[in-house]
C-alpha cells in the first residue's frame, strides 16, 4: 500500500488553534507556551489566558492541531535556494523545491537566477511567480545583477523589482570586474534593492574542488585558499562602503571573513550577511575519507577554527540570518570523480535538525536564537513581511519537535535530487506540521501514522 | 575522527611482533594508514618474489585462474608493463584497458565501466585514474579487490613501496635514515606515498623545492621542509628526485626551467653533501638535464633501475597478498 504523502496543495485558508505548544515568536519577542489562533488563514491572536484545556485538544477534530510538547513558530524564511527552474527540471522544480522547503519547515524561500535562461528579465520573474502560484510555500524570485549572469550589463533592476524580485545576485558566479559591481551597487541603491554577493576571486579559486589546506594536501585535490573568498569580502564591503548600497553577502566560509563583516558593521557599512548550516557543522578534512562528492560545494567547507569563527558570527549578529544555499543536482552527475562533480548540496529539509544539533544541543545558541536566525532575521534582510507571528500576518508556522531524533538517507529526500552530505547520520529536531495561510500543507504525522 | 597531527615518533627499542598473514584491507588505496607490520608483510612477500624473478623460470602458480583488470585512465608504459608483468608472473590472466580507445568518450562513467567489466567476472581491478579519489569510489560500488596505480595528485601507493623496499634493502632498514625528497612535491603522488610509509617506518623526512610547489601545511605530514637544496641533503642516506612536468612552467608556477635545474637540479656536487653511502632514487621518466643529470642517473650511487626490478617484485606481492595470499598456495 503506498504511503500517504504528508504533504497537501495550498488550497485557501485555515481557520485552527495550534494549541499547547511552546510558542517562539523572535519579531515579538514572546517565548512561552500559548496556544496560536489562526483565522481565515491570518494570525488572531497568541493567546495566553484562555487556552484550550487538554482535553479540548484532545478531542478538537479538525479545527485543533496539538502541539504539546513541540515548538511553535514562524514559518522559516530561507534568502538563498536553488529551484533549478527554468532549464534543469530533472534536478529540481519550483514545485518540487517547494515540497522540500516546507518538509523543512520553511514557508517562504528566494530562489537564486542561475537558471536557464537566468532570472534576468521581466518575462523569467513573472515565470517563476507563476510557478510559484502552485507552489506549495512562497517562492519569491531573486534577479540577476548582470545579463546573462555574464557580469558585464547590468539588468533591468527597476522593471525586475516591479515584476517581483526581491533582490539582486549573480550567485554561483561572482561579478568579476570592479567597476560593475560598483555600478550595479549604485543603481540597486536607488530602487532600495539589496546586492547579494557571491564572493570568489575566480583566478585564485580556478581549479580547486575543496578547501587548500592539510586536507586538500592529504586528499591530493587543487583546493580554493580561503583568501578568493576574504578579497572579495573586502572589495565588495569598501564598495558598498562609498556606494552606501546594502550588501548581501552570501555564504560566509572563512573566519577573516566574519571578522571583515564585523569590523564593516562597527563602521556602519549598510552589510548583512548569512552562513549555511554545512559551514558551521562540517569541516575539510570530512573529504580525504570517503571523496564524498556530496561534501563538494563551493564556497568549500573549511576547517574547525573556521567553523567556530562562523558560530561566533551568529552569537555576536555579525552573522544575520541562516540560508541553506540548496542545490540540487543530478545523481550522475554527483556520481563523477571529486575533481569533476559540480558544487552543491541540498540543505532545506536538513536546516532544522543540523543547527539544532550543532548549535543549540552544544550550547552555542538559544532555541529562540536559532529560530530568529531563521525566520525573523532573514527576513529583515530583504524586508520581507513573513518571519512573524504578528496578528494579522498571514498564518505561515512550522510546529517541530526540538528532542525528536531523526536521520535521512539518499532516496528519502523530498527534493528531487538526493546530495545531501547530512544523510546516514544521526541528528535530533524534526519538523512536524507546516503552515502556509494557516492551512497545513505538510505533516508528518500524517504520512508515518 | 582522525587525528590531525601524527603523534610524536618514540623512539625506544620495539620487540617484534610475528608478522600477520595477510593486509587488513581487503584493496591497496593509499599507504596514508597503512601499519609498520603490513609494509613489513609486503616487503617480505616481495623478497620472496624477487627470488623468483631470479630463477630462469620466472612464474609462479599463485594467481592461476585469476582474471586480473589493469584500468589505465592516463598514458602509462612502465606502470601497466610492471604490473602486467607482475600479474603474467604469478600466472593470472590480465586484460588491459585504456580510456582513449573505449567507452568514456561514449560518456560513460568509471563506475558504470567497471561494474560491466566486473559482470564479465574479472577478479582483481588495478587503476590508474587522473582524479584523486577515483579507486575509493570504486572500491565502495564493486565487490573485487581494487589496487590504486595512481590517483590524480593523491597517492601512487605501489611506487611508494618499491621506493621503501629499495631503501630497505640497501641499508637494511628504514628507520632512522635521512631521506630527502626533491621537487614538484604539489602535484607528486609519489611524493605522498613516500612520505606516509616513510613516517610509518619511522625515517627523518626532508622536503626541498620551489616553495610554489609545496602542499599547503605540508608540515603536518610528519616533514621539515627546506629551500636550500644544499642544506637538506646535508647528512642524507637518500635523494629521491621527482620528475618535474614541464607544463608547470606553462601554468606560471615557475619562472623558468632554466632557473629550476639551478637550484634543484641534481648534480653530483649536489650529492657532495649527502651520507657517504648515499643512494639516488627517480621514479621516472626522467626529464635528464632539468631536475637530474646523467652523470648522477647513470652514477654509481644510482639505484634507478633496481627500483624498476622491485617494482615487479612489490606489485606480485601486492597482488598475491590481495588474492588471498598463502590461503591460496604458496608462491
Amino acid at each position: 500500500m503506498a504511503r500517504p504523502s504528508p504533504f497537501s496543495p495550498r488550497r485557501g485558508t485555515g481557520t485552527l488553534v495550534i494549541a499547547g505548544g511552546r510558542l517562539i515568536d523572535p519579531a515579538s519577542g514572546f517565548d512561552g507556551e500559548a496556544d496560536l489562533r489562526i483565522s481565515k488563514g491570518r494570525i488572531e491572536k497568541i493567546e495566553t489566558a484562555n487556552r484550550l484545556s487538554a482535553r479540548d485538544i484532545e478531542r478538537g477534530g479538525g479545527q485543533v492541531l496539538d502541539a504539546r510538547g513541540k515548538v511553535v513558530s514562524p514559518g522559516f524564511v530561507d534568502l538563498h535556494v536553488h529551484f533549478r527552474e527554468p532549464g534543469r527540471e530533472d534536478e529540481e522544480t519550483v514545485l518540487s523545491g517547494s515540497q522540500a522547503a516546507v518538509a523543512g519547515g520553511f514557508t517562504t524561500v528566494c530562489c537564486m537566477p542561475n537558471t536557464e535562461p537566468a532570472i534576468d528579465r521581466q518575462e523569467v520573474v513573472q515565470f517563476i511567480l507563476h510557478q510559484a502560484e502552485s507552489a506549495y510555500c512562497r517562492v519569491l524570485p531573486i534577479a540577476a545583477i548582470t545579463r546573462d549572469r555574464k557580469g558585464d550589463i547590468l539588468t533591468e533592476m527597476g522593471e525586475l523589482k516591479r515584476a517581483g524580485a526581491v533582490a539582486f545576485s549573480d550567485d554561483g558566479s561572482p561579478v568579476e570586474q570592479a567597476a560593475t559591481m560598483r555600478r550595479a551597487l549604485q543603481y540597486a541603491r536607488q530602487f532600495g534593492m539589496p546586492v547579494a554577493a557571491h564572493c570568489e576571486e575566480m583566478s585564485l579559486s580556478a581549479g580547486g574542488s575543496m578547501h587548500e589546506g592539510y586536507a586538500s594536501t592529504r586528499a591530493g585535490l587543487r583546493g580554493i585558499p580561503s583568501l578568493a573568498e576574504e578579497l572579495m569580502v573586502a572589495r565588495d564591503i569598501e564598495l558598498a562602503a562609498e556606494c552606501g548600497a546594502h550588501l548581501h553577502l552570501c555564504h560566509l566560509s572563512t573566519a577573516r571573513s566574519v571578522s571583515l563583516v564585523r569590523e564593516a558593521k562597527k563602521r556602519g557599512v549598510k552589510v548583512t550577511a548569512e552562513a549555511t548550516p554545512h559551514h558551521f557543522s562540517l569541516t575539510d578534512d570530512l573529504v580525504p575519507e570517503r571523496y564524498d562528492t556530496s561534501l563538494k560545494v563551493n564556497p568549500p567547507v573549511r576547517t574547525a577554527s573556521d567553523v567556530k569563527a562562523i558560530i561566533k558570527g551568529l552569537q555576536d549578529g555579525t552573522i544575520d540570518c541562516i540560508a541553506t544555499d540548496h542545490a540540487p543536482h543530478a545523481r550522475e552527475e554527483k556520481e563523477l570523480e571529486f575533481d569533476q562533480a559540480p558544487f552543491g548540496l541540498i540543505g532545506l529539509e536538513t536546516a532544522l535538525c543540523v543547527s539544532i544539533t550543532s548549535l543549540v544541543r552544544p550550547g552555542k545558541l538559544s532555541l529562540p536564537e536559532l529560530v530568529a536566525l531563521l525566520c525573523s532575521r532573514p527576513a529583515g534582510v530583504f524586508g520581507l513581511t513573513a518571519g512573524r507571528l504578528s496578528p494579522g500576518a498571514p498564518a505561515d508556522v512550522c510546529v517541530f519537535d526540538p528532542e525528536l531524533p531523526v536521520q535521512f538517507q539518499a532516496g528519502s529526500f523530498h527534493s528531487k535530487s538526493q546530495n545531501s552530505p547530512f544523510a546516514d547520520r544521526p541528528w535530533v529536531g524534526t519538523v512536524v506540521q507546516t503552515l502556509v495561510d494557516g492551512h497545513i500543507v505538510y505533516d508528518r504525522v500524517a504520512a508515518t501514522g | 575522527m582522525k587525528k590531525l597531527i601524527p603523534e610524536a615518533r618514540v623512539s625506544r627499542p620495539r620487540p617484534k611482533p610475528p608478522l600477520p598473514t595477510r593486509l587488513s584491507s581487503r584493496h591497496l588505496l593509499g599507504l596514508e594508514g597503512t601499519s609498520r607490520a603490513e609494509l613489513e608483510l609486503i616487503f617480505e612477500t616481495a623478497e620472496t618474489m624477487l627470488g623468483v624473478l631470479d630463477r630462469p623460470i620466472k612464474k609462479v602458480p599463485p594467481l592461476r585462474g585469476l582474471t586480473v583488470v589493469n584500468l589505465f585512465y592516463e598514458a602509462s608504459t612502465r606502470t601497466r608493463f610492471s604490473f602486467e608483468l607482475a600479474e603474467k608472473r604469478l600466472s593470472a590472466d590480465t586484460v588491459n584497458f585504456s580510456a582513449s580507445g573505449s567507452s568514456v568518450s561514449k560518456g560513460e562513467s568509471l563506475v558504470d565501466t567497471v561494474k560491466n567489466i566486473e559482470a564479465m567476472k574479472i577478479d582483481m581491478v588495478v587503476i590508474r585514474h587522473p582524479s584523486a579519489g577515483a579507486p575509493h569510489k570504486l572500491a565502495r560500488e564493486i565487490d573485487s579487490p581494487v589496487i590504486n596505480a595512481g590517483d590524480g595528485q593523491h597517492e601512487h601507493p605501489t611506487q611508494g613501496l618499491l621506493d621503501l623496499l629499495t631503501i630497505r634493502r640497501t641499508f637494511g632498514r628504514i628507520e632512522g635514515l635521512v631521506v630527502t625528497i626533491v621537487g614538484d612535491v604539489l602535484h607528486s603522488r609519489v611524493a605522498r606515498s613516500n612520505i606516509w610509509g616513510l613516517v610509518t617506518l619511522g625515517a627523518e623526512i626532508r622536503l626541498c623545492g620551489p616553495s610554489t610547489l609545496m602542499p599547503v601545511e605540508v608540515e603536518r605530514m610528519g616533514v621539515k621542509v627546506y629551500s636550500e637544496l644544499d642544506e637538506a641533503l646535508e647528512g642524507a642516506h637518500v635523494v629521491n628526485v621527482l620528475r618535474l612536468q614541464r607544463e608547470r612552467q606553462q601554468s606560471g608556477l615557475l619562472p623558468s626551467i632554466r632557473e629550476y635545474s639551478r637550484l634543484w637540479g641534481i648534480t653530483p656536487e649536489r650529492l657532495a653533501h649527502m651520507h657517504p653511502n648515499h643512494i639516488v632514487m627517480h621514479p621516472g621518466p626522467m626529464n635528464r638535464g632539468v631536475e637530474i643529470v646523467p652523470e648522477v642517473a647513470d652514477g654509481p650511487h644510482s639505484v634507478i633501475l633496481p627500483q624498476v626490478t622491485h617494482g615487479v617484485a612489490v606489485r606480485m606481492a601486492v597482488l598475491y597478498l590481495l588474492a588471498g595470499g598463502s590461503e591460496r598456495g604458496a608462491a
